[in-house]
């Protein structure tokens, strides 16, 4: 197995497992956490199997890179939109999920 | 390049001009920002109608950025449908711009107003890059920007529940997107490029191509809002400022459609099988019921207006069902394309004048507009002409788009689309009458706020020319056939 294959089962595995978190929790911090491991999953997967059998490619890089600033710009927007809401509300989930 | 060079330079313009404006207004806000803002919408205006004349005249346009070649350049394109989409964006926009224009200002809005021009104008710019994304990285490119402009649209309009809605968007949004991506990801591992037309000429349908088109479908289905998926529309498209309900629901459910009707019609019309297309035109009905039903129930204006987009989306899937699955696609692609674009017009013309009837009686609830025909006309009227084409009514731009996929349906023998286009078509008139029906109750006191006049203009407007695009549709339907990938579509 090549090393660029097993970071493509790395990303496969952290997707898998922050799809679970993402969806399992409903404290809007910790979603959002599994939010960008799961984007960093995402990055793995798509680095590593474009490069499995096949020269060292630049688009991947590119994409990626230009993925983590999409990724980053997201999380500072839901993180301000978090604290604001916490600062209105004194809440962490949203209002349909207090009883879960 | 073949193309005439002044289209192809209008290309990048289209994105780069609202983005301009995007700066210009973070950097000089104002308190009357109405000459600040003209300029803008009137420039954007103008280049888009420009690339519209361009395509229908010459065919598709191309430009590619820097001259750097693809893959790693960025190519734009500019096609029938990215075009129109590109012109019906500013038309829509500067409508919402001018009605935003005419609100007036008291001091607790005016905080958010400071953000509204440049994410509006980022907005614009987020949407051309949809439209006119050549390749698929591009395109989430575009989405990410939609989305986190569309989010702080929601934002703004302050109070908690605009924040609660505008998280469950956010969430929903980056979900999708990552869904989209990670799709994008294998089929860019399986074939090596991220242009639809490159991967379409070497796909096959082999597990890895199902696996892709499966996340980046589902990924743009919850983007879109498809029933079941559809969960986080209503309320931050209920509770935003009425322009923005406007712009949202009008616009950027859209720009994920299109994107899904791009790629399932290059790369999925060889891949996917009938009975998949099938699911996808079952969820489409199952959004028709479910969204007019919901929209029949609902007390608050807003949330029936939000649900009755919920409906309207699922007739774009029904669409698709028999674009792909059926045998007269080229039906089902203008019956696609006019309900696009009808319903765009009619739906932000029907939240505009929703907006101006709320605030003329003060309260949200649909029992609460009791005395408002007399008060009100225009709004009103606005309100109804909209739903005339929501309805399907002849002789409305919603008239003609349901009976291309009705004509479609029958040829292709799939009768039971059919029943579900004319059943929509009867729950759109219940909940339209309901709020009709309301309007002309005799009130039981006449304490209605007076609302600026230029707001039932463009909603007039905005509701005559969704009726219009039904009377004149032969010449936007040609434009929207240029460089449309229907020559595979047959099955």
């Amino acid at each position: 197995m090549s090393t660029e294959l097993w970071y493509a089962l790395v990303g496969v595995v952290l997707v898998a497992v922050s799809f679970g978190a993402f969806m399992a929790h409903t404290h809007l911090f910790r979603r959002l956490l599994a939010f960008n491991i799961m984007g960093t999953g995402c990055f793995l997967i798509l680095v590593g199997l474009a490069q499995h059998e096949r020269a060292p490619d630049p688009i991947p890089q590119a994409l990626v890179l230009t993925g983590i600033v999409v990724a980053v710009a997201s999380t500072a927007l839901a993180l301000i939109l978090l604290r604001r809401w916490f600062a209105a509300t004194g809440r962490t989930t949203l209002p349909e999920e207090d009883d879960a | 390049m073949t193309e005439p060079l002044v289209g192809a330079t209008l290309l990048p313009l289209a994105i780069v001009v609202p983005l301009l404006w995007a700066v210009l207004t973070l950097v000089r806000p104002r308190r009357r920002p109405t000459w600040l803002v003209l300029p803008g919408l009137v420039s954007w205006l103008a280049i888009c109608a420009g690339l519209w004349w361009q395509t229908s005249r010459h065919g598709v346009l191309t430009h590619v950025l820097g001259a750097w070649p693809e893959p790693l350049g960025i190519a734009l394109r500019a096609d029938g449908l990215g075009s129109t989409m590109a012109l019906l964006t500013s038309v829509i926009g500067s409508a919402c711009a001018l009605y935003r224009l005419w609100t007036p200002m008291d001091a607790d809005t005016l905080g958010a107003q400071h953000w509204f021009w440049p994410l509006f104008f980022m907005f614009g710019a987020a949407l051309n890059a949809v439209w006119l994304a050549a390749d698929l990285f591009n395109m989430y490119v575009g989405l990410e920007l939609l989305g986190l402009s569309a989010v702080g649209l929601v934002a703004i309009s302050g109070g908690a529940n605009a924040l609660a809605a505008a998280l469950r968007y956010l969430l929903a949004a980056l979900l999708g997107s990552l869904a989209y991506l990670l799709g994008v990801a294998l089929l860019y591992a399986a074939y090596g490029s991220l242009a639809l037309s490159s991967i379409a000429a070497v796909a096959t349908p082999n597990t890895i191509t199902y696996v892709a088109l499966a996340l980046i479908t589902a990924g743009l289905c919850l983007k879109t809002a498809l029933f079941p998926l559809h969960a986080w529309l209503p309320p931050a498209h209920a509770v935003s400022l009425s322009p923005v309900s406007a712009l949202m629901s009008a616009l950027v459910v859209k720009a994920s459609f299109v994107m899904l009707l791009r790629i399932m019609m290059d790369v999925g019309v060889s891949i996917v099988t009938p009975s998949l297309a099938q699911g996808l035109g079952a969820l489409g009905a199952g959004a028709i019921a479910w969204g007019g039903w919901q929209a029949l129930r609902h007390a608050d204006l807003k949330m029936l207006v939000a649900h009755s987009t919920v409906a309207q989306i699922g007739y774009l899937f029904v669409g698709m069902a028999l674009l792909l699955g059926g045998s007269a696609p080229e039906l089902a692609w203008d019956g696609l394309m006019l309900q696009l674009v009808a319903h765009a017009l009619a739906k932000s013309a029907m939240f505009l004048a929703a907006g101006t009837l709320i605030a003329a009686v003060g309260s949200y609830r649909v029992a609460d507009l009791a005395g408002v025909s007399r008060h009100t006309p225009m709004a009103l009227f606005a309100f109804g002409l909209a739903g005339v084409s929501l309805m399907g009514l002849p002789p409305s731009g919603g008239f003609s788009a349901k009976w291309l996929l009705l004509q479609s349906a029958l040829a292709s023998g799939q009768w039971h689309w059919a029943v579900a286009l004319i059943g929509g078509g009867a729950l759109t008139a219940g909940y339209i009458f309901r709020v009709l029906g309301a309007s002309f109750k005799q009130g039981t006191g006449d304490t209605f706020e007076s609302t600026p006049f230029g707001w039932d203009v463009v909603a007039l407007l905005l509701a005559l020319s969704s009726i219009v695009v039904g009377v004149v549709a032969t010449g936007p339907l040609a434009v929207l056939r240029i460089g449309a990938p229907l020559a595979g579509a047959t099955s």
